[in-house]
This record gives structure tokens, C-alpha cells and sequence, in this order.
């Protein structure tokens, strides 16, 4: 059993990779957690993880930019239908495209689009919303999904970090697992069939992100 | 709804804590990590490291404490002190680091800051700006950016200075007062608000908490998102938890999983 973190120079990897090593160490999940550029280990690995920090065309092109890679995700995704884990930028690039600086495409394996935070809000003492939408926030949950078992989300529930000036809208509601709000309210969660992609970092949550990644190693879809 | 941070700041030097945490049974109270750990069991929203290393040969400890750090720690860590190339901000990112705190090398380059962004994104570069009141008693209020600990007077506008790196795509504001920075006096309110209501990004309060109130005041005068303190917290004066309740009962939204 591997796990495969895909490593194309975008973000935060170590800690993602001790998120999973502890998380696998307490439900005694005993598969490989390797940190990866080689199209061929994504192929063949069991779950893959797609981090992503910074912005979306950076990491769209540090992707493509490992040949084979975009098929190999393709593969993993839509032949051997596999859970697969996005994370941040990595969710985001889930979408059909992307809309920051440039337009660039997105996998288009959950459609949508990613586009700047609204910022015309105001908060709770009506001053104008800061941007990036930064901090720890609530979800409220919009269609249950296995990777949340044991959680309970909600205004008196667990909080996740969000780190984030971009916002995933999806096209199709189905889709949408969970939404933090801040002025309006922001896709956090999204999944279809064996993909799941969250826009806050799991690693950097704690109690409800180890959960979530201890459910995710679990999942079978 | 988005809850408002509270973050204890840890000054390192040489790969041990300056002022060594003491508010619980720690069995090496001077080692950072052992600290951060205590931080993040008793609910720290971020924890950022000041590296105050002043030797260049010891500067890559803090990539060894950052690298630890992130084993234990499931919480967003910041870096900050002595950043002065993007191969330094690309090591600590690599080390577990989530945001990097830039000082100096922003004044001396501005395309420094816009670099960075570039780099890893501007929701992980934070610029850290020490002010200070430079207006005389009877003008409108004025704030220089100062360097090296206060010493360093730049003749740049800290008002100004914040739009600028802002519009280059900085994602947040760590703002010290340097005029109430170790006096206990709590923040200048001023200068928060100042900064705060000029700049779209999140500004951290620094500099001065010397009670809970102070935390409160920060955020409800200061306009603050975050609050960053050291002292009470790490003699043991106050826990994490105590502080977040405060400002709870001062209506501020404040997170208190279990």
C-alpha cells in the first residue's frame, strides 16, 4: 500500500507527509508514505495527495512541468479510480479552470471555477473583510461524505485553518460537501466519486485536519 | 465564522527559546520545540519563531527547529528574523514553515517582497514592521519604519510603507510598536487602527500586551485580526486559554475546540 504526496515544489510538503505519518501511526495503517515526482509511483499508488501552496498558474505549470505527470494523475483519477486528496491550491486545481493573474485550465474533474474572494463584505463590527480570508473558521455541511465521519461541523463545531485569497465555485452543488463562511459563504469542502479536495490545510487543523486525514486513509470508495 | 487569532511568539536564538517557557512541566524549558508543542496542546491559533541568531554559521539551526516543529505541531507556524534571500524563505517554506516574516531585506528592496509573492504566494509572506512615533506633540500622528531592534531609523513612513508592500501582493501585517514594544503598556492603539484601516490584508497587533485587556483592545481599537504577545504567556502570567476566554466575554469571537 502506497501513498503518494506528489512533489512538484508547491508548498508546505513536510508537513503534510508528518500529518499523514502520525495519523497512519494511530489507526495502525500500515501502507508506505512517499514523497514523489516520479509519474510512475502515482500510477500505481493506492491514494495520492496534491498539495499546493501559492498560486494557481504557479502550480498548474509546476505540475505539467514533470512529464507524464498530468497523465499519470489522470489515470490514477479516472481508470484506476482511487482516493485522491487535494489540499489548498490542490483542491483548486480540481476545477475547470482557474482565474488568477491569468486564465489557465484546471483538471475539470469536478467543475467549476476558481476565482477571487469577494471582499465587498463587511464582519460581525462592520468593518470591510480583510483579504486573504486567513485564520481559523467553522463549516457548515452541505451533502455528508465519509471523510467527515465523527466530525461534527456547524457554528458550535470544530474549526479548520483556511489560508486563501481564492475561492472554488462549483458548478454543480452535488459537489459541494462543506462551506466556511466569511461575508458570503466559501466552498471548503469538495468531492465527487473517489476524489475529495479541501481548501483549508488538514495538516495545519488539528483535531478535525488528523481526523480528516485519518479518514481519508480509511476511505474505500 | 472566522475567529479572531491569538498567537504567543517565541524568541530563538541559536536553537534555544531567549526567554525560556515556563508554564508548564517542560523537561527542557529553553528548546522551542518542546514550547511549540506546549503552545499547540493549549490551543495557540499560530505560533511564530523569531530567530534572533546573530552569527551567520548558526543560522541554519532554525531550519532544524522548524523541521521539528512541524512532527509535532499541527498548527500554521510563522518565521521570522534574518530572512535575506528567497533561497532562505524557499528553506524554511521547505522545512514545515507556513508563512515567512520579512523585515529588512522589504526595506532595503522593495522587489523583494514582490519576488517572494511570486515565490511561494502572498497568503505566506507576512512583512513585519516595526514603527515608531516620530511626529512631536501637537502634529498630526506620524510613524517611521525602524530596523535592527529599533536602532535603525529608515526616514520611511509606516503608513505608507504598509500600502506599499500590500500592493505588491504581501498577505499580512505583523506590526510591532517599537515606542510600546517590552513596556507592558499595551499596544499603540493609534498606530494599529492607523495600519489596519489602511491596508486590506490581516494586521497582527505587537508590542506592549501587558494584560488580557490589552489583547481586547487591540482587536476592538486597534481594528487588529490577530494578537501576538510573548512575556505573558511564557512566564506562566496568563494561559492561552484564560486570554481566549476574555476576549470572549469582551464579545470577540475566539476558537476554543477541545
Amino acid at each position: 500500500m502506497t501513498i503518494a504526496l506528489v512533489d512538484y515544489g508547491a508548498g508546505n510538503l513536510r508537513s503534510a507527509v508528518k500529518g499523514l505519518e502520525r495519523v497512519a501511526r494511530e489507526i495502525g495503517y500500515s501502507g508506505d508514505i512517499v514523497l514523489t515526482r516520479d509519474p510512475d509511483v502515482v500510477r500505481r499508488a493506492d491514494r495520492v495527495v496534491l498539495p499546493g501552496d501559492g498560486a494557481f498558474p504557479f502550480c498548474r505549470r509546476g505540475l505539467s512541468a514533470i512529464a507524464g505527470m498530468d497523465e499519470a494523475l489522470t489515470e490514477f483519477v479516472e481508470v484506476r479510480a482511487k482516493p485522491f486528496l487535494g489540499i489548498c491550491v490542490g483542491m483548486q486545481l480540481l476545477a475547470s479552470k482557474g482565474i488568477e493573474h491569468e486564465e489557465i485550465d484546471g483538471f475539470d474533474w469536478i467543475p467549476g471555477v476558481v476565482g477571487p474572494i469577494n471582499a465587498d463584505g463587511s464582519d460581525e463590527s462592520g468593518r470591510p473583510l480583510k483579504v486573504p480570508h486567513m485564520g481559523w473558521n467553522t463549516m457548515q455541511l452541505i451533502n455528508p461524505h465519509p471523510v467527515l465521519n465523527g466530525l461534527t461541523l456547524g457554528d458550535d463545531g470544530l474549526h479548520a485553518y483556511f489560508l486563501h485569497s481564492f475561492v472554488f465555485e462549483v458548478a454543480n452543488r452535488d459537489h459541494l460537501i462543506a462551506t466556511s463562511t466569511y461575508g458570503v459563504p466559501l466552498t471548503a469542502i469538495v468531492a465527487r466519486d473517489t476524489i475529495i479536495g479541501t481548501q483549508f490545510h488538514p495538516e495545519k487543523s488539528q483535531t478535525l485536519g488528523l481526523k480528516l486525514l485519518a479518514n481519508f486513509l480509511k476511505w474505500a470508495p | 465564522m472566522l475567529k479572531t487569532r491569538l498567537i504567543p511568539c517565541l524568541d530563538v536564538k541559536d536553537g534555544r527559546v531567549v526567554k525560556g517557557v515556563n508554564f508548564v512541566d517542560l523537561r527542557d524549558a529553553g528548546d522551542p520545540v518542546e514550547a511549540a508543542e506546549a503552545y499547540d496542546a493549549a490551543g495557540a491559533d499560530e505560533l511564530c519563531f523569531l530567530d534572533i541568531t546573530a552569527s551567520y554559521e548558526n543560522r541554519g539551526i532554525i531550519l532544524d527547529v522548524v523541521r521539528r516543529t512541524a512532527e509535532v505541531c499541527f498548527m500554521p507556524v510563522t518565521v521570522g528574523g534574518g530572512i535575506r534571500t528567497h533561497e532562505d524563505i524557499r528553506n524554511l517554506m521547505e522545512a514545515g514553515a507556513d508563512k515567512v516574516s520579512i523585515m529588512s531585506a522589504a526595506v532595503r528592496d522593495r522587489q523583494f517582497v514582490a519576488e517572494a509573492v511570486r515565490q511561494v504566494g502572498g497568503q505566506s509572506v507576512v512583512i513585519a514592521i516595526d514603527a515608531k512615533r516620530v511626529s512631536e506633540p501637537g502634529e498630526p500622528l506620524r510613524w517611521e519604519v525602524f530596523t535592527h531592534g529599533g536602532r535603525t531609523r529608515t526616514g520611511i513612513d509606516a503608513v505608507r510603507y504598509a500600502e506599499e508592500v500590500v500592493a505588491l501582493g504581501a498577505g499580512e501585517i505583523l506590526l510591532t510598536s517599537m515606542d510600546r514594544d517590552g513596556t507592558r503598556a499595551g499596544f499603540d492603539l493609534e498606530l494599529t487602527r492607523t495600519i489596519s484601516d489602511a491596508v486590506s490584508v490581516p494586521v497582527i497587533a505587537s508590542g506592549g500586551v501587558g494584560t488580557l485587556d490589552h489583547l481586547v483592545e487591540g482587536i476592538v481599537e486597534g481594528g487588529a485580526s490577530a494578537v501576538l504577545a510573548a512575556s505573558i504567556f511564557h512566564f506562566g502570567e496568563f494561559t492561552i486559554r484564560q486570554a481566549k476566554l476574555h476576549m470572549q466575554s469582551a464579545g470577540i469571537p475566539v476558537r476554543l475546540d477541545p
